[in-house]
This record gives structure tokens, sequence and C-alpha cells, in this order.
């Protein structure tokens, strides 16, 4: 396959970018996408040329790591993550534009990495269970429904890519946080704290800069991890029965 | 120097909690006047973080992700052990125990293990109180599987997403802590040198990969959490960053290397499928238990998985069933690896003649498409994803590839390396596997030395420390520090003709053809004159471009790299010196008549600690016998 690319350089966060194009012969089609980005990276570098800078690591589908805004879709046309993409979802011919991650909360490193750090700030502020190591009771004490206990593993399941944020067009985060916030609510390891969580996660996620959720629904379209749209309903009745029965919040940590 | 194990005297069930009573506390008040580093944030440096956190120490924490959730942790699949015997099938720590030590081949150590086994029960209860949503049963019970190696069911699971859910909730800790200003957390962040002051670790050089800034670090102790070394060979089923940077530069500083040549080659992994290819891909060994694995009677070169089906019962042979009918195809990993090797070996192989079937169509046909789809829905779906073929068709294609390293820094039971006040947890150390590591067994290392070991044996060293902090001004520190700037302009001047990858790709061939499956003193002593030249080529005639203080992907790899080379030549040292077969290191020379790893046990039952003796020195051979009390060593037998 032969393939055309434009992609989003930019040196740095303060640097304007631009998109350039460039040509790739010889694509298989049994190659990642990834792989033919690192095979167009090694003609530029053995040009003199400086590789295109991207976010990846385990390459397959599961560290979240990887992002790219492909043809317009965040992940490409798949539902699945870039690194999991292969060249024969595309046509020989085709042009391809690739953009980083497009959200003001995640502001661009270089090229197509960003700055994710958002996200880590929202769960930091109250995206676990407090118990410390030890001391708890045996793992079959509290018996949990397999309904709940699936239903809590497919909100566990995020990645934390952001290509929810990415699909947004008011880049909001709702997806990514209500499917913590369902996780630790479903639980009853989670129930205690679960007021409280919620507020502190939806402040930190405002104070990020994400966008409102208009319930649009492309977040859970493009997400490569099919989290569901109900978490974000279960975090708006969370935080809604939150704000008129919790107490007031006023400590950080040691909830 | 004399390696002392510092394993407790006493019966094997008594020496841990013994131990325990034995080590010193620091107490209360005086934690926070103690900082500790750990470089990691994959099951082993998370958990590590955050339970020290909890106990009151100050902590910093690094990672080379742009999270500590993403570390190479989180893409465990099948599951971890734990011996809870919830089955009633008779399990107990002592088979655990057992079977760990056997399925390592009796290269590890029974003090370690046995604790390990100990402390896998505490594990589950900790990631359950966590919120880690393990699979149930409809009672609302944990739910259990088997894994290759074992005849109990003892493996708890999430879907094939266990790493993830127990690193999230690992990092859930974690949050809490940096949440509680106890912890300090440094992603993009690389660790580049350790610092010794007075022979004691005191600290690290890091890069901010963003930046591309490089600083100091001084602190009590320094945990390396860092994971394995299997790129190495360039392909196998690790993530791309992962690396052996950390420990690398620890053992130059003196920490010796336990048994290097300890590599894990998976069963179960997708084929190679051309030249571009950048990593392989597992598909977790819980496939084995309704998968079954066959390849045609005669040679069918070229066979393609869809023309599969038209082979008749009587032209297929199950080579695993045939050859080990009491575990049949759940035979543990080096076993099953190596069979598949002979196979293709014979020609018998299929698709590009490096690979084997794994074949689902009589599990569909008795337990239905529906309960196969919830057991391994995920993995079929990536197969499928990745392959373009479809499993629930045509039965998968997989090829052995390299996916876990039992060899690390050489610890002692306090999961100290030699350098005092520098510990490795997790893959990072030597400890608990032998010469192969049984299936999930590495997510209960990672979390039972970082939940349940490190927090008692790091206050017996801090407890006889000065609390005094010292400065990160300190000459060894900018001498370190020099010296790390200075390797980096060194790879930017170069300016070759070739890229780091192409380096890399040839380290890792070289390793795979010589130091992979099967080794032989003919290929290792070739593998040795090539890498050595390799690595003379590679100071010369590498191409990085950029700069160093900005984001330089390459830049990053090409430290890493200059690292493998050097590891990959100790790696084909230890394996040229192990004259026997033992786990995951098959030497041809030593085999019984019917091809099994033939153990040379009056010779070789050490563990092979190697000591840097600098640049293009060779290094020198400690050995640390491996004393075994409870179990008697035999020829391990899975038929």
């Amino acid at each position: 396959m032969k393939i055309t690319l434009k992609i989003w350089r930019q040196k740095n966060q303060g640097a304007k970018g631009s998109f350039k194009e460039y040509k790739v012969d010889h694509v298989s089609p049994d190659m990642s996408f990834l792989e033919m980005l690192d095979v167009l990276n090694t003609e530029l570098i053995l040009k003199g040329e400086e590789p295109i800078a991207f976010d990846h690591d385990c390459r397959e589908g599961i560290c979240g790591t990887c992002s790219l805004y492909i043809n317009g879709r965040p992940h490409g046309p798949l539902q699945t993550t870039t690194c999991q993409l292969h060249m024969r979802t595309f046509k020989d011919g085709e042009i391809i534009t690739i953009e980083p991650w497009r959200a003001k909360a995640f502001p661009i490193i270089k090229d197509l990495v960003v700055d994710r750090g958002a996200f880590e700030r929202i769960q930091q502020a109250g995206g676990y269970v407090s118990v410390n190591t030890g001391g708890v009771p045996d793992a079959n004490e509290i018996p949990i429904p397999k309904k709940v206990a699936d239903e809590a593993f497919d909100a566990a399941a995020c990645i934390g890519c952001g290509a929810c944020v990415a699909a947004c067009k008011n880049a909001s985060a709702m997806l990514f946080v209500s499917a913590k916030v369902s996780q630790l609510a479903l639980l009853p390891q989670g129930k205690p704290e679960k007021k409280e969580r919620v507020e502190r996660m939806v402040a930190q996620m405002d104070a990020e800069g994400f966008g409102a959720c208009t319930n649009t629904g492309a977040c859970e379209a493009e997400c490569p991890k099919s989290i569901s749209l109900s978490n974000i309903a279960r975090m708006n009745r969370e935080y809604f029965s939150a704000k008129f029965s919790s107490y007031e919040v006023t400590t950080k940590g040691e909830g | 120097m004399k390696l002392d194990s510092k394993i407790p005297d006493g019966p094997l069930a008594e020496k841990w909690t013994k131990h325990k009573f034995n080590l010193k506390l620091v107490n209360p008040a005086n934690k926070r006047k103690y900082d500790i580093i750990v470089v990691g944030t994959g099951l082993a440096g998370a958990s590590a973080a955050a339970s020290l956190g909890e106990l009151g120490y100050n902590v910093k924490a690094f990672c080379f992700q742009d999270s500590a959730r993403r570390a190479h942790s989180i893409a465990a699949q099948g599951g971890i052990n734990a011996a809870k015997n919830y089955q009633n099938d008779g399990d107990s720590v002592y088979r655990l125990f057992y079977d760990t030590i056997k399925g390592g081949d009796y290269r590890a150590r029974e003090g370690n293990v046995y604790r390990l086994a100990q402390e896998s029960v505490n594990i589950i209860d900790q990631c359950v109180a966590q919120g880690v949503p393990f699979a149930r049963e409809y009672g609302g019970l944990l739910a259990n599987r088997s894994f290759g190696g074992a005849q109990v069911s003892r493996t708890f699971y999430a879907r094939g997403q266990t790493g993830q859910q127990l690193l999230l909730g690992a990092y859930s800790a974690l949050n809490r802590q940096i949440s509680n200003g106890k912890v300090k957390m440094y992603p993009r962040t690389e660790m580049l040198d350790v610092v010794l002051v007075d022979g004691k670790a005191r600290g690290i050089i890091t890069r901010d990969l963003v930046t591309g800034k490089i600083e100091a670090h001084s602190a009590h102790a320094v945990l390396l959490c860092t994971g394995g070394y299997g790129n190495v060979f360039f392909l196998s089923t690790n993530a791309k960053g992962c690396n052996a940077t950390a420990i690398w530069r620890a053992h130059k500083k003196g920490a010796l290397f336990g048994n290097p040549c300890f590599t894990q080659i998976h069963p179960t992994c997708i084929p190679v499928s051309g030249d571009h290819q950048s990593k392989l891909t597992l598909m977790s060994e819980s496939l084995r238990n309704d998968g079954r694995v066959w390849v045609p009677k005669v040679a069918r070169p070229g066979l393609k998985a869809k023309d599969a089906v038209n082979i008749p019962e009587a032209e297929r042979d199950y080579f695993l069933e045939r050859r080990y009918p009491s575990f049949g195809n759940l035979v543990p990993r080096d076993v099953a690896s190596r069979n598949a090797k002979n196979m293709c070996d014979d020609g018998r192989g299929v698709g590009s003649g490096l690979a084997v079937f794994l074949d689902f169509a009589d599990a569909i046909k008795r337990d239905g498409k529906k309960v196969i789809e919830a057991k391994y829905g995920n993995l079929f779906d990536m197969y499928k994803q990745i392959t373009g073929d479809n499993p629930y068709e045509a039965p998968m294609m997989i090829y052995p590839a390299v996916h876990y390293t039992m060899g690390g820094l050489w610890v002692d039971y306090n999961l100290m390396t030699t350098v005092p006040g520098l510990y490795a947890l997790g893959e990072a150390n030597f400890s608990d596997h032998g010469a192969n590591r049984l299936g999930a067994s590495a997510l209960m290392q990672g979390l039972a030395d970082g939940y349940f070991v490190i927090p008692y044996t790091i206050g017996d060293y801090l407890a006889g420390m000065p609390t005094e902090k010292i400065s990160a001004d300190r000459g060894e520190f900018r001498e370190a520090l020099e010296k790390v700037n200075s390797t980096i302009l060194k790879f930017l001047s170069i300016k070759g003709k070739k890229t780091v990858d192409q380096f890399h790709r040839e380290l890792g061939l070289t390793m795979w053809d010589y130091c992979g499956m099967a080794r032989n003193a003919e290929g290792l002593k070739k593998a040795k004159t090539h890498i050595r030249q390799l690595r003379d080529e590679f100071w010369q005639n590498v191409n990085v471009l950029g700069s160093s203080n900005e984001l330089n992907q390459e830049l990053e790899k090409a430290m890493r790299v200059a690292d493998f080379m050097e590891l990959g030549e100790l790696m084909v040292d230890d394996a040229l010196h192990r004259e026997e077969s033992c786990g995951g290191h098959f030497r041809e020379e030593y085999q019984t008549p019917d091809g099994e790893a033939q153990r040379r046990d009056d010779l070789f039952t050490y563990a092979a600690a190697w000591e840097y003796k600098g640049e293009n020195q060779v290094e020198v051979l400690h050995k640390e016998e491996l004393i075994f009390e409870n179990v008697k060593l035999t020829q391990r037998s899975y038929k």
C-alpha cells in the first residue's frame, strides 16, 4: 500500500504548529498504525529529519498511552486504541490526517504528545477507597452479587486514554470521571466515601477546565473500552444526592 | 564478597513470622524523618510507595510513563495465584510453595517462595478492600480458574485484565497518598543513575523527559521496582518503554545481578507477521484451559488457519496432550514453548512455519460459543483485530515469545541488593521464580514485595541510620550528574548512519537466535562476539537527532539500548557458564533422552550472582548455594 499522511508538527507547547505532509510507500496491511509511523520515523531519521513524537507503550490496547486523532476521530475509524488499529483498515492511496488530542485541559507537549496530567489530579482528588495496607477483612467476607461486580468491572475497564475528551465537542471529561465514580459507588467497599468522592472528583474536573456534558454521546461512541454513558447518569445521580445530603467537605484527603 | 541471603533459621512455616519479629522498628514519630525513593510504579512500585506513605515515610515515586497507572503490570492478563483454597480442591500454602519451587525447576530459595505463598492470601483481601472487581460466582463469592503448572484452581482474575485491575487498585492507594502529601509523584521522569555515599545508596539522578532537565534526588533508601529486561530481545510481549536502565546502572554501581540468563519464553503469543513488527502480543495462558494445541502429523507447509478445519482428527498431533497426559495443555510455560519450537523445527509448523494451532472448536462444541465468549471474549477480539482471523471459526495461530525475566538484581531475604539501602522489588529482582515462573505468579510477587515485605524489612535498615538528610549538591551527586550529561552529549554528537531501532533489532535477533529458547556453547560464543561488535558500531554509528533539553524519544531509546547491549552480553556469559538445562534455560548439550531439561544438581544448585568489574572487564561470578531442607530435588515431570 501507498499512503499520504498529514501530520501535526509542533516543536513544543509554546510554538506554533502546522500540518506537514509525508508519503509512505511499502505499507503492509498487517502493520499496526503505530508500526507504520515507526517506518516513517526510521525514514525521517535516515534523511536527517527529526522523527514525529507520539505517545505509545504497551501496544496491546491496555495501557492507555497511545492517542492520535485520526481522520477526525480519536483512535481512528474503529472503536479501538490506535495501537490496535491496523493498516488493513485503510485503502491504498488514502490520505490520512493525524492530530493530537484537542482539549484545553490537555496541552500539547510536542507534535502528537499531550499532557494528560489533569486526569491524574482528578483521580488523586478522590478516586480511591481509604484503606491502608493490612488489617482488611477476608476477601469472601462480603459477598457481592455477580451482576454488581460485573457492572463495576465494566466501569473499571477504563484505560484513561482521553479519547472521550477528544471526541467531545465540549472537551468534557464526564465519561472518564464517571467510570471511576461508578466503579467505587457500586461496590460495598466504596460506599462509605461515595458522597465526598463524587464531590471532590467533580470539583477537580471543573477546576481543570474540562467542558460541560451535553449528552451527545460522542464519548461512548468513540471509547475503545466501551465505557457506557449510563455511568454519567449514575455520576449525576450520585452528585445530586451528595449535594443534598453530604457533610460539607472542608479538608483535603483523610476523608 | 560473601553472599548472605539472610534466610532465617527454623522451620519453613515459621521463618517469616520469626523474622518479622526480629526486625528492628522505626517509631511512628521518626518515620516522617526518613525519605524513600521508589523508582517504577507498577504493581511492586505502586504498592510499596503507597504502603510506605501510609506508614508515614516521605516517598518520592518516579515513572517514565505519563501516569503511574500505565506501568506494564497493567498488561498482565490471566490472573493472580493465592492459596485461599476457596475451591475445596486441596490447595494450601504448602502446595502453592511446592508448585512454585517445582515450577522454577528447583532454582529458587525455599524461604522466599514459602513467604510468597503465605502472603498470597493477604493480597487478595487487600485488593478486594480497595475495590478491585475480581470475577465472582452467582452467590457473590470470588471465582477461580486453573493455570499452568498447577492441578488446583487458585487463580483469581478479572476477565482477561487482571493486571490492569490490580494495578489500578495499587494506583488508587498511591493516589490517596499523593493527595495526603506523603508521596510526591514524578511522572515522565526516568532514572539514569543511582548515587552512593559512603557505600550506601543515597539517591538517584533523573531526567525530566519533557524538559530534559537532569536532577539529583537524595533519600535514605532507594527502591528499584522497574520491571524486567525482556526488551533486550527487541521483540517481546513487554511494552515498548520497558527497559533495564535502572537495574543496569545499579549493577554498575555494585549491585550483583542474579541469574541474568533466566528468561521466560511464553508459549501463547501471536506470531511475527513481518519485518515491521514492533512488539509481540501475548494471548493469555488461561486460553490453554480450553484451547488444544496441535500441528499436523505430517508437514503441511503454509497451512492456513481457515484450512485447519479440513484436517481430520486422525491427522492431527495434539503434542502436549500426547507427551504430557496428566497436565496436557496446562504444562508450564517453558515446557509448552520448547515443544512448540520442536514441532516447528521438525517442519510441522503452520502458517509462516513458526506457529502452531490453539484450537477452541472442541470447547465451543462442548460449552457453546456463549460460554467461551464470556471467558475469553476480549482475547478473541484482540486476536481478530491483530491478525484479521476469527478464532471462533478457525484455530488461533500462536508461537512462543519473550515474556518475563526471572533474573534480576540479586537481593537477600529483605529484598536488599548487595548495595546497602538499595532494594529491588518485583520483576526487577531475581528472587522467587527460579529458572521458570509459573503463570499468575508475577502479580503475586510484585504485590507481596510491595504491600507485605518491604514495609517490614526497610524499617530494619532505616532504624540503624541517622535521620539527617544529605544534600543533593554533594560531590557524589554532582559527579553522577555530570556523567549522565556527558553520555547524553556523546549520543547527540555521534550523528551516525543507523537508527537506534536498527541496532536494537539486530541485538534482539542475535539474542533470540543464540540465547533464546535453546542455547548451546558454540552459538553463545558467536553471540558474544557479535554483541561486542554491534556495541562498538553503536557508539560510532548511531544517529540521535534533536537536542537534550526537550522531549526526545530517540535519545531515551538510545540510552536504554546502550544498557541492553551490555546486559545482553552478561546474559550470554551466564547462559554459557550454566552447563545444565533448567526451566527456561535449555542448553542443548544437556537434555534427557526424551528431550526434557537435564539439571545437574551436583554442580549448579546455586544462584549465579555477577559482579561488575568495569568497562569491558569480565564480570566475576559469585555463587549462592541453594539449600533444600523441605523439598526433594527430582526430575520435574508433568507426564
